[in-house]
Formats: C-alpha cells, sequence, structure tokens
C-alpha cells in the first residue's frame, strides 16, 4: 500500500508478514492490530500466554546528578521513593492539572533514569522535558534505539525461564533486572510490568536485536500455548483492567484524578513539582469529573466519545473507552462523569447513533487476576 | 484469496445478493469483508418493514475493535431479519455466505441489481485494495 511507506516501523515490522499480522495505521506507526484474532490473542494472554511487540514506545534517558531532582519537578509521584532496579508509574502534568502523558519511572542507578512514554506523545513529551531541563543532567531521546516487546499472561514467567538463568521469581512487581541475558541475547532490561492486567514482563532491548528474542519467545512458548499478539488484544486487555490510555481516559483536559490514577499523584511531596497547586485545589475542592465504568444493559456497545445521559435527560459526561468484553462478555466501558452521578449503581443512558441505550455505572476493575 | 461464492452479485460496500424468488432477495457481507472487519461482535440490522435505499445505511456491524455502517445493496422493504445472528453475531465470521446472511429485502427496483458486481469483478475489485 503506497500511504504504508509513510509510516514509521518498529523493528519488528518484517516479521509481521510471517505470523499473519493485519498491519493497520496506528497514530502514524504501522502496527499489528491483531495475528490471529482479537479474541483469541486476547483469550491466549488471560489463560496462556501472549507476545506483544511494544517498539512504538518511547524511552528518554535521564542522567546526571540533578536526574532526581529534575524528574520529581516533571512527574506528580513521588520519585525519591525509587530504589535501584524499580519502577514507577506516573503522570507528567501542565500547570493547570492536565496530562502531558502518563510513564513509568526506571530507576537504572542513582543518576541514571530511564522514562517510557507513549508513542504518539514523543516528541511533545521530548520538548516539554527540555524546556524543564535543570541543573546537571543530560537528556536523551533513545527511542529509535530500543525495542519493547512484552510477553504476559499466567505462563509468561515459565516460557520466560527456559531462556535465562537469572530467577525470575526474584522479581517483584514494578521491579526490574538490567544486563539480563536471554537466548544468548545480552544486555536486556527484565522489567516485572505489563498492560494487560496479568503477570508478565516488559523486556527492553537494543532493536536490532528484537527480531532474534521475538522469534526465540515464540519458539520456546509454542508448547505452552504463547501467541503472537497485536494492540487490538492489548486494548481490550487493558479496559478490562482499567489501565488508562493517553488520549481517551488521559488527555491535556483530563487530570489524572479524573482519570481515576490519583495514586500516582503525590501532592504531598516535599517537592514542588508541575500542576502540584492545581491539582491540589482539585482534590481539596472535590473532583467535578470521576472516571467511571459502565456496563450497557441495551443493545449496544460503548466506544469512545458517545454521550453519557442522566435519567432525567442530561448530558452528564463521555464514554472514553469501551468494547465488547472478551473476558466478561458484557458491553463495558469507561466513561468520564459528573461526579454526582457517579455512584456505582447509578442507571444511566449511552447516546449510540442517535438512540439512547440503556446503562449502568458498575464497579472497575471489571477484571482481576 | 478469500472464498467468494458463485451466482451472488457484491456491491462495492462488500455486501452480496443473493436472488431468492420473485423480487426477494438475500444480504449477507462477503468473506472479505469479515476477514477485513475481525472479530464482530455486534449487528445492528434494520427492522421489518423497514424500507431501505440502495447504498445508503440500513445497520451498522461492529468488531471488537472498529464500528462499520451496513450499506444496503439495492433499495425496498425488509421482509425478513436473520435474528439469530443477535446472540451470535460470530456467526458471520464463521458462516458470511450462510446462516450468517443478514436480511431479506423485497425489491422496489430490481433494475439495481444490474450495477452490481459478478463474482470476478468483485474479486478483481477486493484484490486492488490488497495491492
Amino acid at each position: 500500500m503506497g500511504t504504508e511507506t509513510a509510516l514509521k516501523q518498529t523493528p519488528l515490522f518484517e516479521v509481521y508478514k510471517k505470523y499473519g499480522a493485519k498491519v493497520i495505521d496506528f497514530g502514524g506507526w504501522a502496527l499489528p492490530v491483531q495475528f490471529s484474532s482479537i479474541l483469541e490473542e486476547h483469550e491466549a494472554v488471560r489463560t496462556e500466554a501472549g507476545l506483544f511487540d511494544v517498539s512504538h514506545m518511547g524511552e528518554v534517558l535521564v542522567e546526571g546528578k540533578d536526574a532526581e531532582s529534575y524528574i520529581n519537578y516533571l512527574v506528580t509521584n513521588d520519585v525519591t521513593k525509587l530504589s535501584i532496579n524499580q519502577a514507577q508509574y506516573t503522570a507528567m502534568c501542565y500547570p493547570d492539572g492536565g496530562t502531558v502523558d502518563d510513564l513509568l519511572v526506571y530507576k537504572l542507578g542513582n543518576e541514571k533514569y530511564l522514562l517510557v512514554i507513549n508513542a504518539a506523545n514523543i516528541e511533545k513529551d521530548y520538548e516539554w522535558m527540555k524546556q524543564h531541563v535543570k541543573g546537571e543532567m543530560a537528556l536523551q531521546n533513545i527511542s529509535e534505539d530500543i525495542a519493547q516487546l512484552a510477553i504476559q499472561g499466567p505462563k509468561a514467567e515459565s516460557i520466560l525461564q527456559k531462556l535465562t538463568e537469572i530467577d525470575l521469581s526474584e522479581i517483584g512487581s514494578f521491579k526490574f533486572a538490567q544486563h539480563v541475558n536471554i537466548s544468548g541475547i545480552t544486555d536486556i532490561l527484565v522489567s516485572r510490568t505489563g498492560y494487560t492486567g496479568e503477570n508478565g514482563y516488559e523486556l527492553y532491548l537494543a532493536a536490532d536485536k528484537a527480531v532474534v528474542l521475538w522469534e526465540k519467545l515464540l519458539e520456546a512458548g509454542t508448547t505452552n500455548g504463547l501467541q503472537p499478539c497485536g494492540l487490538g488484544a492489548r486494548d481490550t486487555l487493558r479496559l478490562e483492567a482499567r489501565l488508562a490510555l493517553y488520549g481517551q481516559e488521559l488527555s491535556n483536559d483530563i487530570s489524572p484524578l479524573e482519570a481515576g490514577i490519583g495514586f500516582v499523584v503525590k501532592t504531598n511531596k516535599e517537592s514542588d513539582f508541575i500542576g502540584k497547586s492545581a491539582l491540589t485545589e482539585q482534590k481539596e475542592a472535590g473532583l467535578k469529573r470521576k472516571l467511571v465504568g459502565i456496563e450497557v444493559t441495551g443493545r449496544g456497545i460503548p466506544r469512545h466519545g458517545y454521550k453519557v445521559i442522566s435519567q432525567g435527560g442530561e448530558e452528564i459526561g463521555i464514554v472514553t473507552s469501551g468494547t465488547q468484553s472478551p473476558s466478561l462478555k458484557k458491553s463495558l466501558g469507561l466513561a468520564l462523569v459528573s461526579a454526582d452521578q457517579a455512584e456505582v449503581g447509578t442507571p444511566i443512558k449511552v447516546e449510540i447513533r442517535n438512540k439512547l441505550i440503556e446503562a449502568v455505572i458498575v464497579n472497575a476493575p471489571f477484571y482481576k487476576r | 484469496m478469500t472464498k467468494v461464492t458463485s451466482s451472488l452479485r457484491y456491491s462495492k460496500e462488500h455486501e452480496w445478493v443473493q436472488q431468492l424468488e420473485g423480487n426477494r432477495v438475500r444480504i449477507g457481507i462477503s468473506d472479505y469483508a469479515q476477514k477485513a472487519l475481525g472479530d464482530i461482535v455486534f449487528v445492528e440490522n434494520p427492522a421489518i418493514d423497514d424500507e431501505v435505499t440502495v447504498n445508503e445505511s440500513m445497520g451498522t456491524i461492529e468488531s471488537v475493535k472498529a464500528v462499520s455502517e451496513l450499506y444496503s445493496p439495492v433499495s425496498g422493504t425488509i421482509v425478513t431479519v436473520n435474528e439469530e445472528l443477535e446472540g451470535a453475531p460470530e456467526t458471520i465470521n464463521e458462516h458470511p455466505f450462510e446462516a450468517g446472511w443478514l436480511v431479506e429485502v423485497e425489491m422496489s427496483n430490481p433494475e439495481e441489481l444490474d450495477s452490481l458486481l459478478n463474482e470476478d469483478e468483485y474479486q478483481a475489485f477486493t484484490n486492488e485494495g490488497e495491492e
């Protein structure tokens, strides 16, 4: 296809076809939406294991004496709480509390951190980071040099363990090991993190070694039901686990507090950070909007951007994400609604193609392992 | 290569049309279309007695990932709807030409069939899109 040449590709692009990928345009990237079927891949991750290429994600290296204080000013969570080889989920905000991006901070060493950011935000984030550079430190956008594979699911650990001598059970949740050798490929960062609601690992390595690692993992995992998975399944998996997606649950107009990730906003941390006063105010005044789970009980599927209407006919919010949940077999979504209508059990309606369809506010996450 | 069943006619919106007795036709989506959509999880068909117009929306079909319009390949009145799909939309993926049919229409302008593609033309049309 003529248009595809203009799309960005990950180092795995060359092998997608071999595994039957259906490649589509994901915000400027040619990425696999599925290999076999979204439902099949989703099920594989919930019951066995799935392998994802998430090399489109961005990586920024921050090094120097002032790296820690710099990052701590940039993000809402408290980086000073991190030990070496520990990762932290966090948000980067504008002064008004709107979200620049959500990201992971990896503490590689006392003066060395890796920030993992969303693909669609790489340029915006890097510009933002550069604007706030302070003190003795260096920033480096290494997104193009780094590939990332995610192996997720109940069998992820046993599959990966076949290929490495380090004891994976010693890596706790949100912990990682550096310079790991997997099947002869060296210098891999192995992190017990993920975006599926399952146990699993995210593997960071040099881009030119990604194809070999992908093939070694699939080979080792075939007898355990490991399947290559696309971004379609990644989206349904993360939605069931109520993990936020930037551009949907989070945006420059939605604060992390509103998006239900208040646990990453440490307004009581001693040092100042961008957005601190706005977020503190939001917290003290009480949130006007809240992210809730919704279940459509009538006939229809909630989708990003659909209006949420109260029983009284008032527009009270908007659907941020929605799908026919593969694990729960229900029509489920996340919605940002007025806080006074956010109580679980509140009957609502979702406007689907000009019709008002019955729905109800429910607890989320929808799925917990 | 996707499967194309002969003696059907096709619209460029990937619906197939099978002529039944008189001016009655059965409509479904092609194998190419179901593959392109992926796992189908929801179908909203028109209701019996609804009027449909050629090339205009008559319903929607949703895969896990996306919402697509169903365009009527002919004009006329809906006489039967495949109600089995409500509880089992995946039938369209499994048997797009048989059990996965969508609706039957009593055509008001049977000449519209002439502008639909035959099997070879449809095959050529979908191959073009794949290049």
